[in-house]
């Protein structure tokens, strides 16, 4: 279950509902499009290989314009912020991210119209990202 | 204290493509991205270095974007395609949180 709605505490907390908020302004995405590509389980949280791609024709008329990746577990909820134009010719791309514990990896993309599109995937994350 | 700016490594699956192709992209660059939040031995906050901001430009068109957060892991990996245009320099920029800025450069012939 992801929790996309609900208003927490002020205190320290992790910020993922919030980023979403942001970016979307407050409209609701959509399942589906996105496809988000992480492991099942993790077994080292300090580079958790993360991949994405989105459905789109990547034309003037229809793209992505961003996507955003945020995690609702670790100290802070952002990951990054991906931008596209119709010169990416596909919406997609790869990193490696931190993750401090199992939790969920979600990304929301933005269309050119305006229209939001959403996926969620839980990481079981055997040893933390963020040791210190 | 002034340490070399590190060299990237980029990748192109393909140095030269039709018009029309997507070209795909991989690159790592050595960076920290030490998230500050994290303390020494000593209980300070070791403070936060990150590479916040890559851009990817062909010809001096954005082609592609990422804002990074302390989340990403060290040595930031990203990898994307782009649709080939026309010829030309292929050119990727890291920026720090300090304004320092790692460039690298590739090109691309388009027929």
């Amino acid at each position: 279950a992801v929790a996309l709605g609900g208003a927490g505490p002020a205190f320290a907390k992790n910020d993922a509902d919030d980023l979403v908020k942001a970016f979307t302004g407050g409209k609701t995405p959509t399942k589906g499009k996105v496809k988000l590509d992480l492991p099942d389980i993790a077994e080292n949280g300090n580079t958790v290989p993360l991949a994405f791609t989105v459905e789109s024709p990547m034309t003037d008329a229809s793209h992505v314009t961003d996507v955003l990746i945020v995690a609702d577990g670790n100290p802070r909820g952002g990951i990054a912020t991906f931008h596209f134009s119709p010169r990416s010719g596909v919406a997609e791309a790869a990193t490696r991210i931190r993750l401090a514990e199992t939790q969920n990896v979600i990304a929301v993309a933005k269309m050119n119209d305006g229209s939001l599109f959403m996926d969620t995937k839980q990481v079981k994350v055997t040893i933390g990202g963020c040791g210190g | 204290m002034a340490t070399p700016a590190p060299k990237p490594r980029i990748r192109l699956d393909k140095k030269e493509a039709k018009k029309g192709d997507l070209v795909e992209v991989k690159a790592l660059v050595a960076h920290i991205m030490e998230s500050g939040q994290r303390k020494d031995k000593d209980g300070n906050v070791i403070p936060r270095k990150i590479i916040n901001k890559f851009t990817c430009e062909v010809n001096g068109k954005p082609v592609f974007a990422a804002d990074l957060e302390p989340a990403v892991s060290a040595n930031p990996y990203l990898q994307f395609k782009f649709r080939a245009e026309e010829s030309g320099k292929v050119v990727l920029a890291w920026i720090d949180d300090d304004g320092s800025k790692i460039v690298g450069e590739e090109t691309i012939t388009v027929t």
